[in-house]
């Protein structure tokens, strides 16, 4: 196996909730991510689900460095950037960059496409020097299937998919190794969805990016995954490759989520388990002891409240080579597919 | 009463709405037709812009007009033609007999008053109940929709409820003075899937309990192969294919139709690379001549360029918008 690009390590950010206007004192952590740990590997994609609120766009914003990390590690290449700042900071960033959620809201309305995509190039000159940055703007712009004679135009002449695109040639500009992909067709339509994804794929190939994907839904997730991490309130619940994730879940929670998805397919649905579950994801500021996913699962008991369950490989599937043998932060953790129909 | 039995609880025909802009006249609903019955679910399907909200609107008569114009069509609700109804009639209709959910239900609700108050004044303003009683229904109607210790919250405001709960009170409000149909905009977009399939499973229950007619917006075919009887699917401003459900993801009769359910990725399969629509969903200032779709579509001849198709029968209770329906049937 190659040695991974990124490496995290007990990832932590707690959000201070203060009280007070003047002297403001600590009443409280919003417990955003609460250790979470995962590897990224050359030319992979790395997919992230979970439900809104369970901690992944905190990560992706450590990772890109825009927050700071309350404590734990993030090793690009082996050397810790949790704790750089300056050139040094400066100069890793230049390695991973990010597409955002919204095509509408992340690029800036005054600025032309040219002037958007060939930003980064302002602040790392070294990449593209001044007389070729219209020519490079242009390449990218073909890259991303855009017409490079749009340079002079302005967002709101795109449409929303053609503004993702637009994202992605920013994302691009700089050659970088990761792109951190945070929801980034959830705001398209399905037919450009497809357009986009297929788009980034290709993409992938062409340059050897890592993706670290991050999204809420999973059908897309499992379509442009390599491997597949499922977070519940600030905690990795589940992580495998994406035939494990899927067609093996051990997680109750990923079991759930699984099963909720709306299949577009009226008989595929007949035979499928449906699980419901009760109630709402608890706050963040004040999460259950133990097993974050207990207040919700219909496996909890005792144990469940008083012992936080690790995510490693379930011992009994240990060594067995299964589909379940990845992994799994549940005391009774057990496969069972909810996807396929029950034959 | 043997004659309304016949007539659809709410049918729509040949209905066009367009926006007078500066730029030009928008023609955003071209000649829409569908019809709802008790008890029955219409999944209206398509894509942003392509006309499934302002036809919802045009019903429920809150579009703005101007800039909004409805030129020409009927929009029957037991046989009574809507638009030709004074203001005064449509109103006692809207709530009363014909209600609405919409898509985002922090912003359809007033943040400074208690969700008690807005679901009571449902009560006070069409069934004149004090306020004491009305507080007493809004419980009742908490309660309905399972919002747990509903007696407890009905003095919260809507931010301290989830998303989920939220949604809830929106399907609690439209609930209220029992309507015959319920129209629901995106009721699910904005929520999280275990949330979602929550809320989805108490709008099914509750409009098999009181036998209402629903007309489900949607831009996700998933949910929609979940609860829907039929679908309409539409492409700018019009319908290009109406049939059950079971038969739409089997064998869809128009090549729009086909397109969408290619380019969705699958959850229980790894696919290769995804089917993409190519191109973009058309300028609605400058709609295409002919077929809407030609541009896009890969079936298209000559004449889908020149000539437009109308809704026309394709066998065993579907329509189908395309000049090459049968070759899209056997393809």
């Amino acid at each position: 196996m190659p040695e991974p690009i990124l490496q995290v390590r007990d990832l932590v950010k707690h959000f201070p909730l203060t009280q007070g206007i003047l002297f403001q004192k600590q009443v409280g952590a919003v417990r955003a991510v609460d250790g979470v740990s995962f590897d990224l590997y050359p030319g992979e994609t790395l997919g992230i689900v979970g439900e809104s609120g369970c901690g992944k766009s905190t990560v992706a914003k450590l990772l890109m460095r825009l927050e700071t990390p309350t404590s734990g590690q993030i090793l690009y290449k082996g050397e810790d950037i949790s704790k750089l700042s300056g050139r040094a900071l400066k100069a890793v960033r230049r390695n991973i960059q990010m597409v955002f959620q919204d095509p509408y809201t992340s690029l800036n309305p005054r600025m032309t496409v040219g002037d958007i995509i060939g930003e980064p190039f302002d602040i790392h000159p070294e990449v593209a020097p001044k007389g070729s940055r219209r020519a490079k703007v242009q390449e990218l712009l073909d890259v991303v299937g855009l017409n490079p004679e749009y340079i002079n135009r302005y967002p709101h002449q795109f449409s929303g998919g053609q503004r993702q695109r637009i994202g992605i040639a920013r994302g691009l500009a700089l050659r970088p190794e990761i792109i951190i992909c945070d929801e980034p067709v959830s705001a398209l339509d399905v037919s450009v969805q497809a357009q986009v994804v297929n788009l980034m794929e290709r993409l992938q190939g062409e340059f050897g990016l890592s993706y670290v994907f991050i999204a809420h839904d999973l059908s897309v997730v499992r379509h442009i995954s390599d491997r597949v991490g499922v977070m519940y309130l600030g905690r990795m619940a589940e992580l495998g490759t994406d035939t494990e994730i899927y067609d093996h879940p051990t997680h109750p929670y990923t079991q759930a989520l699984l099963s909720a998805v709306p299949v577009p397919d009226p008989e595929a649905r007949e035979g499928r388990e449906r699980i419901l579950l009760q109630g709402d994801v608890p706050s963040p500021a004040d999460p259950p002891s133990g097993c974050r996913f207990r207040t919700r699962c219909w496996k909890a008991v005792e144990r469940c409240a008083t012992e936080t369950p690790v995510l490693a490989v379930p011992k009994r599937f240990a060594g067995t080579g299964e589909g379940a043998a990845h992994l799994s932060a549940c005391h009774f953790a057990e496969e069972k597919d909810v996807v396929h129909t029950a034959a | 009463m043997t004659d309304t039995d016949k007539t659809p609880l709410l049918e729509v025909r040949d209905l066009h709405v367009e926006f007078h802009t500066r730029d030009g006249v928008v023609k955003a609903v071209n000649g829409v037709n569908y019809s709802v019955d008790s008890g029955e679910t219409l999944a209206v399907l398509g894509e942003s812009g392509s006309g499934k909200s302002v036809t919802a609107q045009a019903v429920m008569g809150i579009l703005d007009m101007p800039p909004g114009k409805i030129p020409q069509g009927e929009i029957l609700y037991r046989g009574k033609d809507m638009l030709t109804m004074s203001a005064e009639e449509r109103r006692k209709l809207r709530g009363a007999k014909i209600a609405m959910i919409f898509q985002d239900a922090l912003s359809s609700l007033n943040p400074v008053l208690t969700v008690g108050y807005q679901l009571g004044e449902m009560f006070r303003v069409h069934r004149g109940m004090s306020k004491k009683d009305a507080k007493a229904k809004s419980v009742e109607l908490m309660d309905r929709v399972r919002i747990p210790a509903a007696k407890a919250r009905v003095d919260d405001y809507p931010h301290q409820f989830s998303g989920g709960m939220r949604q809830r009170i929106m399907i609690a409000m439209a609930l209220a003075l029992e309507p015959d149909l319920i129209i629901a905009d995106e009721p699910t977009t904005a929520l999280d899937v275990t949330v979602q399939a929550q809320v989805m499973d108490l709008l099914a229950e509750l409009q098999r309990e009181s036998h209402m007619g629903l007309i489900l917006i949607t831009h996700d075919l998933g949910v929609v192969a979940d609860v829907a009887d039929k679908i309409a699917v539409m492409y700018a401003g019009r319908i290009v294919e109406q049939a059950p459900v079971h038969d739409i993801y089997k064998r869809p009769a128009h090549p729009y139709t086909r397109g969408l359910l290619d380019s969705i990725p699958r959850l229980d399969q790894k696919g290769q690379e995804l089917y993409a629509i190519k191109g973009l969903p058309p300028n609605l200032l400058h709609i295409p001549a002919g077929c809407a779709f030609n541009p896009r579509c890969p079936m298209a001849t000559d004449l889908c360029r020149t000539d437009v198709p109308v809704l026309a029968d394709a066998g065993a209770g579907r329509r189908s918008a395309c000049h090459h329906w049968k070759e899209q049937l056997d393809a």
